[in-house]
């Protein structure tokens, strides 16, 4: 939904950013406002996995060049803990596994330190049980899943709708959904896009970073960018996706180019 | 590890030791004159000065073991003085005499406060009489027939147990560093649990050594007669400074038919400073016999300090139905080596053995597993589980796993399990995109990994060592 009168969410001004020296990105311009939903395309390796990272503070990127500002504050001198608690929230395209450490645990201390730095309550292990019990049934989650370690042994779906879960817990003004849609079957994929839509309000955003249209046809995007070799080369509405569906990428490269 | 406490770690204890001693200090080297002297000062029995001795005789026939993975220069045995009496601590006179560094490690680690004063060596006499807590215990040790003491009051109190057992597990001529410590040990625990009965409390060290210097050489050895049951805890999380480097304890443990014994260490002696000068070298030979039928010893250690850790605490699982069970976590940073892990010995029929260790290593240092599961010919149906697993932090460190399988018995079951892992930058990302911090996410990290080994450590024990791995480890990662 598109609030043209609302102030921007988030404002990225001439990105570039460096990982072992090496350019990633060259200079990215982007404005996102409360209520939109932006999908972010491109081949591999065209930078869109490291524009996700920098924004949540990936302490292995290196901001060269440009800003970023998140509700008027300047982003990119947050620690990525500080970024969280502001709101800003990475669904990961790989979420890491933690061994001995209970799902239900670290979503706790998640949720409270973030509570916290918000100055809202925090919630004990009951209350916690109770409120995580009712926020997964949104994502028909087994509630097992509080027993289990972090993403160990999860199946590449089951560790996605952990992802969406700890969007639905935290509440982010800003949420970026880095290949939130692969290794999702068709049923996962309409659970975790269904988990999506429901946390999305006028208030808060969305940025879609995908391979593909399917994920598109759920969660509906008001703006498509196209992302190749470091920089943002075309943006569309969301029949941009369907084309570039339909032709593929290069025909948007050789027009940039 | 932060700036603050490496400071404190690398500086000598400032309240320093008692120095008015030197005429029950023996000069340094080692012969039979000077074991016989050991001996004459305690006013030992002769059956335990021809003990030493033959222990003594035996070790010039041994040469230091040389496979450990662990380097340190050559120890000259005769530049040690074997024999100090033991000596009280300097006493202060408030908590305001005590190093703030100190205080503050205590605040960390949630000491609680009259443990603060006693590990401190303020005197607590004021608020907490030490002495009387320790007679209370003794008391109700007393009613139930336990004997917990130290080793020289049991070789004058109760001879013919100290006789009976002494050296059934860990024979004179075991190991180069046992038999070292057979010679000239000076004290330790004795610890006895008669027939039927059930320890009413968990038996500390700390109530028993905390006036005194435990001494170089350790010597600790427990009984549990016939369906008796023990837990004992040895050691603090405090970090304990000791003017020794080499220490060479030895421990046995004898369990009779259905007895139990729980031994749990969590220890924290000095490492050296970041860059591997000075620390203690803990070469310790512990070593639980389960002589009787349904017998079970566990083993329970954290083992975070010393320069050098040399430590296989073992069982050997005699009687029928007998269980062994090890479970450990060791945890090494900057330069300090560990060659730690266990040895099951099957011999009974349907013996059972279970071995989880998990090793931690930070900094430069080098953290090995080394473990033996021996299934002996009569082992009828033994079965042993092991599981090793690594954590590398940073780097620059090392993890080794040598674990030796000696099957004899065709109808054994033994099972090994390993893993490595690392906490990495994606890892603490993903807490710290959570909005977790570093040190709170390295601390639920590691204690997700030891997590098996912390629910057999006794309540209090599990909280401390929880606090202390995340100290240990700060400003290691991130």
């Amino acid at each position: 939904m598109i609030v043209s009168s609302a102030k921007p969410l988030l404002e990225v001004r001439g990105l570039c950013a460096t990982v072992a020296g090496v350019p990633i990105l060259k200079g990215i311009d982007l404005v996102v406002k409360p209520g939109e939903v932006h999908a972010i395309m491109g081949p591999n390796g065209s930078g869109k996995s490291t524009f996700s990272k920098v924004l949540a503070g990936h302490p292995a990127y290196e901001v060269a060049a440009g800003e970023v500002l998140f509700e008027g504050r300047d982003l990119l001198t947050q620690e990525a803990e500080e970024r969280a608690r502001a709101g800003v929230f990475l669904g990961f395209q790989y979420p890491v596994e933690v061994p001995g450490v209970t799902n239900a645990a670290f979503l706790r201390l998640s949720y409270n330190t973030v509570q916290g730095a918000r100055g809202k309550d925090e919630l004990d292990p009951l209350e916690f049980d109770d409120f995580v019990r009712e926020r997964m049934k949104l994502l028909e989650m087994d509630p097992a899943f509080l027993d289990r370690s972090v993403n160990a042994g999860f199946s590449g779906g089951e560790k996605k709708r952990n992802e969406i879960l700890q969007m639905a817990l935290l509440e982010p003004r800003l949420a970026i959904l880095d290949e939130t849609d692969s290794g999702l079957d068709i049923d996962a994929l309409r659970i975790v896009s269904g988990g999506v839509n429901h946390l999305h309000t006028a208030d808060n955003a969305v940025i879609l970073v995908t391979h593909y249209q399917r994920l598109l046809d759920h969660i509906v995007p008001d703006y498509v960018h196209v992302m190749e070799s470091g920089r943002i080369v075309k943006t569309g509405g969301k029949e941009l996706a369907r084309e570039l569906e339909a032709r593929g990428y290069d025909w948007v490269t050789k027009a940039a180019a | 590890m932060s700036a603050v406490l490496e400071n404190l770690v690398n500086q000598p204890y400032k309240h320093g030791f008692v120095t008015d001693i030197e005429s029950d200090v023996v000069p340094k080297g080692l012969n039979e004159d000077v074991i016989r002297l050991i001996s004459h000062k305690k006013e030992e029995p002769d059956w335990l000065l021809e003990f030493r001795l033959k222990a003594y005789r035996h070790w010039l026939t041994l040469a230091e073991p040389a496979w450990p993975n662990v380097r340190y220069p050559k120890i000259d045995f005769q530049d040690i003085s074997y024999y100090s009496a033991p000596k009280p601590k300097a006493k202060l006179n408030s908590m305001d005499e005590v190093d703030p560094e100190l205080l503050r490690t205590f605040e960390k680690l949630g000491v609680p406060m009259h443990e603060r004063q006693a590990l401190a060596g303020v005197a607590v006499d004021v608020i907490f009489d030490s002495v009387s807590v320790t007679t209370t215990y003794k008391k109700k040790l007393a009613e139930v027939g336990v004997i917990f003491c130290s080793f020289s009051e049991a070789v004058k109190e109760h001879p013919e147990l100290v006789r009976k057992y002494l050296g059934t597990v860990i024979p004179e001529s075991d190991n180069f560093y046992a038999a070292l410590n057979t010679a000239v040990f000076t004290d330790g625990s004795f610890c006895f649990i008669p027939k039927g009965v059930r320890c009413p409390m968990e038996l500390s060290t700390y109530f028993r050594i905390n006036t005194q210097e435990s001494g170089q050489f350790e010597r600790t050895l427990i009984v549990a007669e016939e369906g008796a049951h023990v837990s004992y805890l040895e050691g603090c999380t405090a970090p304990k400074f000791d003017t020794n480097q080499l220490h060479a304890a030895v421990v046995e443990l004898v369990a009779l038919d259905n007895a139990e014994i729980k031994y749990s260490t969590v220890q924290n002696w000095y490492a050296g400073d970041k860059d591997g000068v000075g620390g203690i070298y803990n070469f310790v030979t512990k070593r639980g016999l389960c002589k009787g039928a349904k017998s079970k010893i566990s083993w329970t250690q954290v083992e975070t300090g010393s320069a050098i850790t040399w430590k296989y605490p073992s069982c050997v699982l005699l009687g029928d139905d007998s269980v062994g069970e090890f479970y450990s976590v060791a945890l090494t940073n900057h330069h300090q080596q560990a060659d730690t892990g266990t040895k099951m010995v099957h011999i009974g029929r349907n013996t059972r053995s279970t071995i989880v260790s998990k090793g931690i290593s930070a900094g430069k240092s080098i953290n090995s597993y080394r473990g033996l599961v021996k299934i002996s010919p009569k082992a009828e149906g033994a079965r042993n589980y092991s599981q090793c697993d690594s954590m590398l932090i940073g780097h620059q460190c090392a993890a080794s796993t040598f674990p030796y399988i000696d099957v004899q018995n065709k109808s054994a079951t033994v099972e090994h399990e390993a893993t490595t892992s690392k906490i990495g930058e994606d890892q603490l990302f993903y807490f710290s995109s959570r909005g977790i911090g570093t040190e709170e996410a390295v601390s639920m990290i590691i204690n997700g990994f030891c997590k098996d080994v912390f629910t057999q450590l006794p309540m209090e024990f599990a909280v401390e060592a929880t606090k202390l791995l995340g100290l240990k480890l700060e400003g290691s990662v991130g």
